[in-house]
């Protein structure tokens, strides 16, 4: 039995709940096992898992998992596993999954490794794993060494595909724990996907020299369908708010497609960046180091040709 | 208030990534080593600023061989008043918090740091490992800190967003950017550390559950394809039909 944690966020399952639950469903396919989704608070959607590879979608409403509190949800996930026999514990690599994956791990006395980047090639006794290291500069095999192993889900590591029909949602009841943190407010940007979860990612450096200058950014992004992300400096010098900033010291990210614009690629901007799948450069300097690591560059001034590019896709998307 | 800071050692930001025996081991020929970042910069420099603020006591630890003692007497160059070594290979996150876990529950910290992650591993593990064993709260990513009461209102950083939660001690903290701005040690501070204690301690029998077996680096990126850049409709069509991204 494998059991996913799937996320939810204002009574909605969350794109990465569709990717473990559809992650957790290949791997039990692997050796004839099934996959269990458990949500922890409520979501209208969540029958859909069902379509996505679960065989069964279990839901915890209790007062208190209202807001997360690391320690009472992952007491409340490893109760569950227990009870069911998980032998994998799936959560995904966001940040309460992060929060959650070392305690659960100490609970279950389970083998953990964050962020595995690719479907295991088989399931034996001790589960072996992928997972990216250095920011991406490095991939390494993991071998759990435990009966239970517990795994974070790197965002963008598979593509959930609706597969099944919906399944009916069983409420459970498990004690939960009074948690001793108490969540006081939430500030999240509206309207726009997270940055880890962005399949599409617009950014822009020093280049740009003012951050009056951001608006030809947001139009490139508005066409596409792009969360926004900036350099070090960008977010230091306070052009953008800080969870923008991708890299070492930022938030490595993986989508399908990166265009950076006035960015030089130091080594530490391009070890949260590329992992992504296809990087688009676009510089003055045609000796930027970035253009080492781009698929495809530009080499001319971005007040000129990001917004011919803004024109061309807009040409595109309504051809 | 009794703090403790777990720091680790890492390569440095620009190190070469090579490995060894046949992709077996990290090939650290000719590698610099740094206290991490997100240890250095955040979790210590807030725990010593709290300190300021309200009296008590910074401590460190880390885990690892003699090797690494410069590390340890640069946290005490920064500020630390005192240092724990535990004498271990830290082989896995697991066992490194069993260390640290085993050390705190005799000395009753209020709360413990560590960084997010380690910038080389990037395993984001320990802190919440400690928590668990400890059964204390966690709060991961924390971007800042303030007092209210005897309580600790902490925000940490959310897919998007943040998040301020209230939180009495004990708990444990894992430090993101913004917990604090990096000191560099002065030379008062940098005498000082020679005299500081630094005290070994000896590992408790502890298990891994998780071994590497492998590691390799990426294939080389083929050439840039350069694209004139008064023809941003070819890119756009490289982009569709080629790469397949838009
Ligand atoms: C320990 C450590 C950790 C770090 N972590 C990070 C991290 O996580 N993320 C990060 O981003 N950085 C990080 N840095 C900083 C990093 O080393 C670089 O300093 C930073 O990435 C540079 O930002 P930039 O490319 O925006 O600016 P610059 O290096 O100044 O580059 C600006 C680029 O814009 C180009 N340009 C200028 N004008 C135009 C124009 N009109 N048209 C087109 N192109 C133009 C220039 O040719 C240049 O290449 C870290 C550094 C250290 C030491
Ligand atoms: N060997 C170690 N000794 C002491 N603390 C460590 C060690 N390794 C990791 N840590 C702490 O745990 C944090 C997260 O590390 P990791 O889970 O390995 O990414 C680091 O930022 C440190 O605060």
């Amino acid at each position: 039995m494998i059991l996913v944690y799937a996320e939810t966020q204002d009574g909605k399952v969350k794109k990465s709940a569709l990717e473990s639950v559809y992650f957790g469903s290949k791997m039990a396919a692997l050796n004839g096992t099934s996959c269990l989704a458990l949500m922890l608070g409520k979501a209208d959607d969540a029958g859909r898992l069902g379509a996505y590879g679960a065989g069964e979608v279990l839901q915890v409403e209790d007062a208190n998992l209202i807001s997360f509190d690391a320690l009472t949800y992952s007491k409340v996930v490893a109760k569950v596993a227990a009870d069911k026999n998980a032998k994998v514990v799936i959560l995904p690599d966001s940040s309460n999954g992060k929060s959650m994956l070392g305690i659960i791990g100490v609970l279950l006395k389970a083998g953990v490794v964050s962020g595995v980047n690719k479907l295991p090639e088989a399931m034996s006794d001790h589960l072996v794993v992928d997972r990216a290291l250095f920011s991406g500069k490095a991939f390494a095999k993991c071998r759990i060494d435990s009966e239970v192993a517990v795994i974070s889900l790197s965002g963008n590591t598979i593509k959930p595909v609706s597969e099944g029909a919906d399944v009916a949602v069983s409420s459970i009841s498990v004690e939960v724990p009074v948690p001793s943190t108490k969540v006081l407010a939430t500030n999240r940007s509206v309207g726009t996907v997270p940055l880890p979860e962005a399949e599409v990612v617009v950014s822009a450096g020093r280049g740009l020299k003012d951050p009056s200058n951001w608006g030809i950014i947001e139009d490139l992004a508005d066409v596409l369908g792009a969360t926004t992300a900036c350099s070090r400096p960008v977010a230091d010098s306070g052009w953008r708010p800080h969870h923008e900033h991708v890299g070492q010291t930022g938030i490595a990210i993986r989508p399908n497609l990166y265009i950076a614009i006035g960015i030089s690629g130091a080594i530490q901007h391009l070890a949260g960046v590329n992992s992504s799948k296809v990087i688009v450069v676009i510089n003055k300097d045609p000796e930027a180091p970035f253009f080492k690591a781009a698929d495809y560059g530009v080499v001319g001034d971005l007040f000129e040709v990001v917004p011919k590019l803004t024109e061309a896709i807009k040409k595109l998307k309504s051809a | 208030m009794k703090l403790l800071v777990a720091i680790s050692q890492t390569p440095e930001t620009t190190a070469r990534i090579a490995f060894k025996d046949d992709g077996k081991a990290f090939d650290a020929a000719g590698v610099n080593f740094i206290m991490n970042p997100y240890d250095e910069w955040y979790a210590l420099v807030r725990a010593l600023e709290l300190k300021e603020e309200v009296g008590g006591t910074v401590s460190v630890i880390h885990c690892g061989p003699a090797a690494h003692d410069v590390t340890i007497r640069k946290a005490l160059a920064i500020g630390a008043d005192d240092a724990y070594r535990v004498d271990i290979d830290p082989d896995s996150a697991y066992s490194v918090a069993q260390q640290i876990a085993a050390h705190a529950k005799s000395e009753g910290y209020a709360i413990i740091f560590t960084g997010k992650e380690t910038i080389d591993y990037n395993g984001a593990l320990v802190g919440g490992m400690i928590a668990g064993i400890l059964d204390q709260p966690f709060i991961s990513h924390a971007s800042k800190m303030v007092t209210s009461g005897d309580k600790m209102i902490v925000t940490r950083d959310i897919e998007g967003g943040e998040e301020e939660i209230e939180v009495s001690t004990p708990f444990v903290l894992s430090a993101s950017k913004g917990l604090a701005e990096q000191r560099i040690p002065n030379m008062r501070g940098i005498m000082s550390a020679k005299s500081k204690p630094l005290t070994v301690i000896e590992a408790i029998p502890s298990a891994s559950l998780a071994t590497y077996t492998s590691f390799s680096v990426p294939p080389p990126k083929s050439a840039v394809k350069l694209v004139d850049p008064s023809d941003m409709d070819e890119l756009v069509r490289l982009l569709h039909e080629e790469a397949k991204a838009i």
